[in-house]
Protein backbone atom coordinates (compact mmCIF):
# COMPACT_ATOMS: atom_id res chain seq x y z
CA UNK A 1 0.00 0.00 0.00
CA UNK A 2 2.78 2.39 0.89
CA UNK A 3 4.59 1.40 -2.31
CA UNK A 4 1.52 2.28 -4.35
CA UNK A 5 1.21 5.52 -2.44
CA UNK A 6 4.85 6.45 -3.08
CA UNK A 7 4.57 5.86 -6.78
CA UNK A 8 1.33 7.80 -6.92
CA UNK A 9 3.06 10.86 -5.45
CA UNK A 10 6.16 10.44 -7.59
CA UNK A 11 4.19 10.04 -10.80
CA UNK A 12 1.98 13.01 -10.10
CA UNK A 13 5.09 15.19 -9.70
CA UNK A 14 6.33 13.78 -13.01
CA UNK A 15 3.04 14.70 -14.65
CA UNK A 16 3.19 18.22 -13.21
CA UNK A 17 6.77 18.51 -14.41
CA UNK A 18 5.81 17.52 -17.95
CA UNK A 19 2.98 20.06 -17.93
CA UNK A 20 5.35 22.71 -16.57
CA UNK A 21 7.82 21.89 -19.31
CA UNK A 22 5.36 22.73 -22.09
CA UNK A 23 3.10 25.22 -20.32
CA UNK A 24 2.53 28.26 -22.55
CA UNK A 25 4.43 31.34 -21.42
CA UNK A 26 4.80 34.77 -23.02
CA UNK A 27 7.71 34.86 -25.44
CA UNK A 28 9.95 37.06 -23.29
CA UNK A 29 9.49 34.70 -20.31
CA UNK A 30 9.86 31.54 -22.33
CA UNK A 31 13.66 31.65 -22.29
CA UNK A 32 13.63 31.83 -18.49
CA UNK A 33 11.58 28.69 -18.03
CA UNK A 34 13.38 26.43 -15.53
CA UNK A 35 14.14 22.91 -16.73
CA UNK A 36 11.57 21.26 -14.50
CA UNK A 37 12.20 17.76 -15.75
CA UNK A 38 15.92 17.88 -14.95
CA UNK A 39 15.14 19.21 -11.47
CA UNK A 40 12.50 16.57 -10.77
CA UNK A 41 14.57 13.66 -12.00
CA UNK A 42 17.59 14.96 -10.12
CA UNK A 43 15.61 15.26 -6.90
CA UNK A 44 13.90 11.88 -7.01
CA UNK A 45 16.96 9.92 -8.01
CA UNK A 46 18.89 11.66 -5.27
CA UNK A 47 16.23 11.04 -2.62
CA UNK A 48 14.97 7.60 -3.62
CA UNK A 49 17.48 5.89 -5.93
CA UNK A 50 15.82 2.54 -5.32
CA UNK A 51 12.45 3.84 -6.58
CA UNK A 52 13.36 6.15 -9.45
CA UNK A 53 15.95 4.76 -11.80
CA UNK A 54 17.42 5.12 -15.27
CA UNK A 55 14.28 3.61 -16.79
CA UNK A 56 12.21 6.47 -15.41
CA UNK A 57 14.64 8.98 -16.88
CA UNK A 58 14.36 7.25 -20.21
CA UNK A 59 10.56 7.11 -20.25
CA UNK A 60 10.21 10.74 -19.14
CA UNK A 61 12.70 11.90 -21.73
CA UNK A 62 10.85 9.93 -24.36
CA UNK A 63 7.54 11.54 -23.37
CA UNK A 64 9.16 14.97 -23.44
CA UNK A 65 10.53 14.23 -26.91
CA UNK A 66 7.03 13.53 -28.18
CA UNK A 67 5.57 16.51 -26.36
CA UNK A 68 8.11 18.91 -27.82
CA UNK A 69 8.13 17.32 -31.24
CA UNK A 70 11.89 16.89 -31.24
CA UNK A 71 13.71 13.92 -32.64
CA UNK A 72 12.88 10.87 -30.57
CA UNK A 73 15.57 9.81 -28.14
CA UNK A 74 17.27 13.19 -27.63
CA UNK A 75 15.88 13.90 -24.21
CA UNK A 76 15.51 10.19 -23.47
CA UNK A 77 19.25 9.70 -23.87
CA UNK A 78 20.19 12.72 -21.78
CA UNK A 79 17.72 12.06 -18.97
CA UNK A 80 18.79 8.45 -18.66
CA UNK A 81 22.42 9.60 -18.54
CA UNK A 82 21.47 12.14 -15.88
CA UNK A 83 19.66 9.53 -13.81
CA UNK A 84 22.60 7.18 -14.23
CA UNK A 85 25.19 9.66 -13.00
CA UNK A 86 23.09 10.77 -10.06
CA UNK A 87 22.34 7.17 -9.05
CA UNK A 88 26.07 6.39 -9.08
CA UNK A 89 27.01 9.32 -6.91
CA UNK A 90 23.94 9.86 -4.77
CA UNK A 91 25.75 8.91 -1.57
CA UNK A 92 28.27 11.65 -2.14
CA UNK A 93 25.82 14.25 -3.46
CA UNK A 94 23.62 13.84 -0.37
CA UNK A 95 26.40 15.25 1.78
CA UNK A 96 26.83 18.30 -0.42
CA UNK A 97 25.75 21.68 0.90
CA UNK A 98 22.87 23.42 -0.79
CA UNK A 99 25.23 25.74 -2.66
CA UNK A 100 27.15 22.77 -4.00
CA UNK A 101 24.04 20.95 -5.20
CA UNK A 102 22.83 24.14 -6.82
CA UNK A 103 26.10 24.43 -8.71
CA UNK A 104 25.85 20.75 -9.64
CA UNK A 105 22.33 21.29 -10.99
CA UNK A 106 23.63 24.21 -13.03
CA UNK A 107 26.44 22.06 -14.39
CA UNK A 108 24.08 19.23 -15.29
CA UNK A 109 21.72 21.59 -17.11
CA UNK A 110 24.59 23.25 -18.94
CA UNK A 111 25.83 19.85 -20.12
CA UNK A 112 22.30 18.82 -21.11
CA UNK A 113 21.87 22.00 -23.13
CA UNK A 114 25.20 21.57 -24.90
CA UNK A 115 24.40 17.95 -25.68
CA UNK A 116 20.94 18.85 -26.99
CA UNK A 117 22.45 21.55 -29.18
CA UNK A 118 25.10 19.20 -30.45
CA UNK A 119 22.59 16.43 -31.21
CA UNK A 120 20.21 18.82 -32.95
CA UNK A 121 22.96 20.46 -34.97
CA UNK A 122 24.15 17.05 -36.14
CA UNK A 123 20.77 16.66 -37.86
CA UNK A 124 20.19 20.09 -39.38
CA UNK A 125 21.65 23.54 -39.32
CA UNK A 126 20.21 25.60 -36.50
CA UNK A 127 20.52 29.13 -35.22
CA UNK A 128 21.51 29.42 -31.59
CA UNK A 129 20.03 32.33 -29.66
CA UNK A 130 21.96 33.68 -26.75
CA UNK A 131 18.98 33.35 -24.40
CA UNK A 132 19.04 29.60 -24.93
CA UNK A 133 21.27 29.37 -21.88
CA UNK A 134 19.38 31.72 -19.58
CA UNK A 135 17.22 28.93 -18.20
CA UNK A 136 20.32 27.54 -16.45
CA UNK A 137 20.29 30.51 -14.10
CA UNK A 138 16.56 30.37 -13.42
CA UNK A 139 16.83 26.65 -12.76
CA UNK A 140 19.64 27.26 -10.28
CA UNK A 141 17.61 30.03 -8.69
CA UNK A 142 14.57 27.77 -8.37
CA UNK A 143 16.47 24.70 -7.17
CA UNK A 144 16.79 25.51 -3.40
CA UNK A 145 13.08 26.34 -3.08
CA UNK A 146 12.18 23.38 -5.21
CA UNK A 147 14.35 21.13 -3.08
CA UNK A 148 12.68 22.21 0.18
CA UNK A 149 9.25 22.01 -1.38
CA UNK A 150 9.85 18.48 -2.64
CA UNK A 151 11.27 17.43 0.70
CA UNK A 152 8.17 18.78 2.37
CA UNK A 153 6.01 16.80 -0.08
CA UNK A 154 8.07 13.68 0.47
CA UNK A 155 7.75 13.90 4.25
CA UNK A 156 4.13 14.98 4.20
CA UNK A 157 3.03 12.04 2.05
CA UNK A 158 5.58 9.66 3.60
CA UNK A 159 7.11 8.67 0.29
CA UNK A 160 9.73 6.01 0.97
CA UNK B 1 19.35 1.71 -21.61
CA UNK B 2 21.82 4.25 -22.99
CA UNK B 3 22.51 2.10 -26.02
CA UNK B 4 18.78 1.72 -26.46
CA UNK B 5 18.21 5.48 -26.55
CA UNK B 6 21.12 5.98 -28.94
CA UNK B 7 19.53 3.39 -31.21
CA UNK B 8 16.20 5.18 -30.84
CA UNK B 9 17.79 8.51 -31.76
CA UNK B 10 19.50 7.07 -34.82
CA UNK B 11 16.41 5.15 -35.88
CA UNK B 12 14.27 8.27 -35.77
CA UNK B 13 16.74 10.71 -37.27
CA UNK B 14 18.38 8.64 -39.97
CA UNK B 15 15.96 5.90 -40.91
CA UNK B 16 12.71 7.65 -40.03
CA UNK B 17 11.33 4.41 -38.61
CA UNK B 18 8.74 6.05 -36.42
CA UNK B 19 6.86 7.90 -39.13
CA UNK B 20 3.85 5.62 -38.78
CA UNK B 21 3.93 5.15 -35.02
CA UNK B 22 4.27 8.91 -34.42
CA UNK B 23 0.50 9.07 -34.81
CA UNK B 24 -0.05 6.80 -31.84
CA UNK B 25 2.75 8.35 -29.82
CA UNK B 26 1.37 11.83 -30.41
CA UNK B 27 -2.10 10.66 -29.44
CA UNK B 28 -0.65 9.16 -26.29
CA UNK B 29 0.61 12.50 -24.99
CA UNK B 30 -2.18 14.72 -26.30
CA UNK B 31 -4.07 14.61 -22.95
CA UNK B 32 -1.05 16.28 -21.30
CA UNK B 33 -1.03 18.87 -24.04
CA UNK B 34 -4.73 19.56 -23.59
CA UNK B 35 -4.28 19.90 -19.82
CA UNK B 36 -1.39 22.32 -20.26
CA UNK B 37 -3.36 24.35 -22.78
CA UNK B 38 -6.53 24.44 -20.65
CA UNK B 39 -5.72 27.45 -18.40
CA UNK B 40 -4.80 29.56 -21.41
CA UNK B 41 -7.98 28.55 -23.18
CA UNK B 42 -10.04 29.22 -20.08
CA UNK B 43 -8.62 32.70 -19.61
CA UNK B 44 -9.20 33.58 -23.24
CA UNK B 45 -12.77 32.29 -22.99
CA UNK B 46 -13.33 34.37 -19.88
CA UNK B 47 -11.89 37.50 -21.43
CA UNK B 48 -14.09 36.91 -24.45
CA UNK B 49 -17.15 36.59 -22.24
CA UNK B 50 -16.35 39.60 -20.10
CA UNK B 51 -16.98 42.31 -22.67
CA UNK B 52 -19.08 45.36 -22.13
CA UNK B 53 -22.25 45.73 -24.11
CA UNK B 54 -20.85 48.84 -25.73
CA UNK B 55 -17.72 47.06 -26.92
CA UNK B 56 -19.74 44.17 -28.27
CA UNK B 57 -22.02 46.53 -30.11
CA UNK B 58 -19.13 48.41 -31.67
CA UNK B 59 -17.46 45.21 -32.71
CA UNK B 60 -20.64 43.88 -34.19
CA UNK B 61 -21.09 47.05 -36.22
CA UNK B 62 -17.52 46.87 -37.42
CA UNK B 63 -17.92 43.25 -38.42
CA UNK B 64 -21.15 43.96 -40.24
CA UNK B 65 -19.46 46.71 -42.17
CA UNK B 66 -16.58 44.41 -43.06
CA UNK B 67 -19.02 41.72 -44.01
CA UNK B 68 -20.86 44.09 -46.33
CA UNK B 69 -17.66 45.04 -48.13
CA UNK B 70 -16.54 41.44 -48.38
CA UNK B 71 -19.90 40.38 -49.73
CA UNK B 72 -19.79 43.14 -52.32
CA UNK B 73 -16.33 41.95 -53.35
CA UNK B 74 -17.58 38.43 -53.49
CA UNK B 75 -20.29 39.40 -55.95
CA UNK B 76 -17.59 40.45 -58.31
CA UNK B 77 -15.48 37.43 -57.43
CA UNK B 78 -18.18 34.96 -58.44
CA UNK B 79 -18.44 36.74 -61.74
CA UNK B 80 -14.67 36.68 -62.22
CA UNK B 81 -14.44 33.07 -61.17
CA UNK B 82 -17.03 32.15 -63.73
CA UNK B 83 -15.25 34.11 -66.42
CA UNK B 84 -11.92 32.60 -65.46
CA UNK B 85 -13.38 29.13 -65.67
CA UNK B 86 -14.76 29.82 -69.12
CA UNK B 87 -11.46 31.18 -70.33
CA UNK B 88 -9.63 28.20 -68.89
CA UNK B 89 -12.02 25.88 -70.60
CA UNK B 90 -11.25 27.68 -73.85
CA UNK B 91 -7.55 27.17 -73.20
CA UNK B 92 -8.08 23.56 -72.15
CA UNK B 93 -6.30 24.24 -68.88
CA UNK B 94 -7.39 22.51 -65.74
CA UNK B 95 -7.12 24.37 -62.50
CA UNK B 96 -9.36 24.06 -59.54
CA UNK B 97 -9.82 26.83 -56.99
CA UNK B 98 -12.34 25.22 -54.70
CA UNK B 99 -10.44 23.75 -51.81
CA UNK B 100 -11.88 22.22 -48.71
CA UNK B 101 -10.86 24.27 -45.68
CA UNK B 102 -10.93 23.92 -41.92
CA UNK B 103 -10.14 26.34 -39.11
CA UNK B 104 -7.64 25.14 -36.52
CA UNK B 105 -6.69 26.78 -33.27
CA UNK B 106 -3.06 27.14 -32.23
CA UNK B 107 -2.20 25.54 -28.89
CA UNK B 108 0.55 27.88 -27.80
CA UNK B 109 2.67 25.28 -26.05
CA UNK B 110 6.42 25.21 -25.97
CA UNK B 111 8.09 23.25 -28.72
CA UNK B 112 11.57 22.08 -29.42
CA UNK B 113 13.77 25.21 -29.27
CA UNK B 114 15.70 24.27 -32.42
CA UNK B 115 12.78 23.98 -34.82
CA UNK B 116 9.98 26.36 -35.69
CA UNK B 117 6.75 24.52 -35.10
CA UNK B 118 3.23 25.18 -33.92
CA UNK B 119 0.85 22.75 -32.33
CA UNK B 120 -2.74 22.84 -33.58
CA UNK B 121 -5.85 21.26 -32.13
CA UNK B 122 -6.85 19.24 -35.21
CA UNK B 123 -5.55 15.80 -36.04
CA UNK B 124 -6.04 12.67 -38.08
CA UNK B 125 -9.58 12.39 -36.76
CA UNK B 126 -10.42 15.61 -38.59
CA UNK B 127 -8.74 14.39 -41.76
CA UNK B 128 -5.42 16.18 -41.36
CA UNK B 129 -2.64 14.56 -43.38
CA UNK B 130 1.14 14.82 -43.54
CA UNK B 131 2.35 17.68 -45.71
CA UNK B 132 -0.96 19.48 -45.67
CA UNK B 133 -0.67 23.22 -46.47
CA UNK B 134 -1.53 25.62 -43.64
CA UNK B 135 -2.32 29.30 -44.17
CA UNK B 136 -3.82 32.18 -42.24
CA UNK B 137 -5.64 35.26 -43.45
CA UNK B 138 -2.37 36.94 -44.50
CA UNK B 139 -0.51 34.18 -46.26
CA UNK B 140 1.16 30.80 -46.11
CA UNK B 141 2.20 29.66 -42.63
CA UNK B 142 3.68 26.22 -43.23
CA UNK B 143 2.80 22.60 -43.62
CA UNK B 144 1.78 19.75 -41.34
CA UNK B 145 4.84 17.79 -40.27
CA UNK B 146 3.45 15.41 -37.64
CA UNK B 147 -0.05 14.13 -37.14
CA UNK B 148 -1.66 12.82 -33.98
CA UNK B 149 -5.26 11.74 -33.66
CA UNK B 150 -6.40 15.02 -32.08
CA UNK B 151 -3.37 17.29 -32.43
CA UNK B 152 -0.78 17.92 -35.12
CA UNK B 153 2.36 19.92 -35.65
CA UNK B 154 2.85 22.58 -38.27
CA UNK B 155 6.36 23.17 -39.59
CA UNK B 156 6.63 26.89 -40.30
CA UNK B 157 8.09 28.28 -43.53
CA UNK B 158 10.89 29.96 -41.54
CA UNK B 159 12.25 26.65 -40.24
CA UNK B 160 15.69 25.88 -41.61
CA UNK B 161 14.52 22.57 -43.06
CA UNK B 162 11.57 24.01 -44.97
CA UNK B 163 11.47 25.00 -48.60
CA UNK B 164 8.57 26.17 -50.72
CA UNK B 165 8.40 26.82 -54.48
CA UNK B 166 7.26 30.36 -55.29
CA UNK B 167 6.98 32.78 -58.15
CA UNK B 168 7.24 36.54 -58.17
CA UNK B 169 3.78 37.99 -58.60
CA UNK B 170 4.96 40.88 -60.77
CA UNK B 171 6.79 38.93 -63.47
CA UNK B 172 6.38 35.20 -62.82
CA UNK B 173 10.04 34.45 -62.08
CA UNK B 174 10.14 31.15 -60.22
CA UNK B 175 12.30 30.55 -57.17
CA UNK B 176 12.45 28.50 -54.01
CA UNK B 177 12.09 30.09 -50.60
CA UNK B 178 14.08 28.46 -47.82
CA UNK B 179 13.62 29.10 -44.12
CA UNK B 180 16.59 30.63 -42.35
CA UNK B 181 15.87 29.57 -38.78
CA UNK B 182 15.11 33.14 -37.67
CA UNK B 183 11.52 34.22 -37.08
CA UNK B 184 11.28 36.87 -39.78
CA UNK B 185 13.81 36.00 -42.42
CA UNK B 186 13.66 33.75 -45.47
CA UNK B 187 16.36 33.02 -48.04
CA UNK B 188 16.07 32.71 -51.80
CA UNK B 189 19.12 30.78 -52.95
CA UNK B 190 20.11 30.33 -56.60
CA UNK B 191 18.51 33.48 -57.98
CA UNK B 192 20.44 34.80 -61.01
CA UNK B 193 22.17 38.06 -60.22
CA UNK B 194 20.59 39.70 -63.28
CA UNK B 195 17.08 38.60 -62.36
CA UNK B 196 14.43 41.30 -62.40
CA UNK B 197 13.64 41.47 -58.69
CA UNK B 198 13.06 44.49 -56.50
CA UNK B 199 12.66 45.04 -52.81
CA UNK B 200 8.98 44.80 -51.95
CA UNK B 201 8.10 42.27 -54.64
CA UNK B 202 5.44 39.83 -53.47
CA UNK B 203 6.21 36.12 -53.71
CA UNK B 204 3.25 33.79 -54.14
CA UNK B 205 3.13 30.00 -54.18
CA UNK B 206 3.70 28.61 -57.64
CA UNK B 207 1.99 25.30 -57.03
CA UNK B 208 4.87 23.52 -58.75
CA UNK B 209 5.62 21.13 -55.92
CA UNK B 210 2.07 19.87 -55.95
CA UNK B 211 1.90 20.31 -52.21
CA UNK B 212 0.86 23.94 -51.87
CA UNK B 213 -1.96 25.25 -54.06
CA UNK B 214 -0.89 28.07 -56.37
CA UNK B 215 -1.45 31.75 -55.75
CA UNK B 216 -1.18 32.24 -51.99
CA UNK B 217 1.15 35.02 -50.79
CA UNK B 218 4.26 33.77 -48.98
CA UNK B 219 6.74 36.60 -48.48
CA UNK B 220 7.94 40.02 -49.54
CA UNK B 221 11.47 40.56 -50.75
CA UNK B 222 13.32 42.63 -48.17
CA UNK B 223 16.78 42.77 -49.70
CA UNK B 224 18.18 42.16 -53.15
CA UNK B 225 21.91 42.46 -53.43
CA UNK B 226 24.61 41.09 -55.69
CA UNK B 227 28.34 41.24 -56.01
CA UNK B 228 29.86 42.23 -59.31
CA UNK B 229 30.63 39.06 -61.24
CA UNK B 230 28.86 36.71 -58.87
CA UNK B 231 26.57 34.13 -60.43
CA UNK B 232 23.79 34.26 -57.88
CA UNK B 233 22.28 37.21 -56.07
CA UNK B 234 21.88 37.49 -52.34
CA UNK B 235 18.14 37.67 -51.74
CA UNK B 236 16.24 37.64 -48.47
CA UNK B 237 12.54 38.01 -47.80
CA UNK B 238 10.18 38.46 -44.86
CA UNK B 239 7.08 36.29 -44.48
CA UNK B 240 3.80 38.14 -44.96
CA UNK B 241 1.97 36.14 -42.30
CA UNK B 242 2.70 37.03 -38.67
CA UNK B 243 3.87 33.56 -37.77
CA UNK B 244 4.39 34.02 -34.06
CA UNK B 245 1.16 35.87 -33.44
CA UNK B 246 -1.61 34.01 -35.21
CA UNK B 247 -4.19 32.29 -33.06
CA UNK B 248 -6.30 30.72 -35.80
CA UNK B 249 -4.99 28.94 -38.87
CA UNK B 250 -6.66 27.53 -41.94
CA UNK B 251 -5.98 24.01 -43.14
CA UNK B 252 -6.33 23.46 -46.88
CA UNK B 253 -7.16 20.23 -48.63
CA UNK B 254 -5.21 20.24 -51.84
CA UNK B 255 -7.27 18.18 -54.30
CA UNK B 256 -4.89 19.09 -57.07
CA UNK B 257 -2.53 16.52 -55.64
CA UNK B 258 -4.94 13.71 -56.38
CA UNK B 259 -5.44 14.63 -60.02
CA UNK B 260 -1.76 15.33 -60.53
CA UNK B 261 -0.32 12.21 -62.12
CA UNK B 262 3.23 13.42 -62.66
CA UNK B 263 5.45 12.11 -59.89
CA UNK B 264 8.48 13.80 -61.45
CA UNK B 265 7.11 17.16 -60.34
CA UNK B 266 7.29 16.08 -56.73
CA UNK B 267 11.03 15.67 -56.92
CA UNK B 268 11.54 19.27 -57.90
CA UNK B 269 9.37 20.53 -55.13
CA UNK B 270 11.97 20.67 -52.39
CA UNK B 271 9.22 20.50 -49.80
CA UNK B 272 11.59 19.05 -47.31
CA UNK B 273 9.78 17.81 -44.28
CA UNK B 274 11.63 17.56 -41.01
CA UNK B 275 11.90 14.11 -39.63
Amino acid sequence: MSLLNSYRVIYSTFLLGLIGAIYPLPIFLNAFRPDWMVLIIFYWVLALPHRVSVVHGFVLGFLLDILLGSTLGMHALLFSLLAYFVSIGYQRIRYFTLVQTTLLVGLFILLTKFALYWLASSLQEIVLHKHYFWSIFTSMLVWPWFFFFMRYIRQRFKVL
Amino acid sequence: MIAFSVILFLADSQLNLFASSRLYLNSLVSPIQYIADAPQKLSSTISENLLTRQALKERNQQLEKDNLFLKADRLLLTQLEHENKQLRELLNSQRNFSYKRMIAEVMSLRSDPFTHQLLIDKGARDGVYLGQPVINEEGVVGQVSQVGSTTSRVLLIVDASHGIPVRVQRNDIVAIVHGSGAWNKLNLPFVQSNADLKEGDLLVTSGLGGRFPAGYPVAKISRFDYQEGALYADVTATPVALLDRSRYLLLLWNDHKLTDSEPSLDLESEDVTAQ
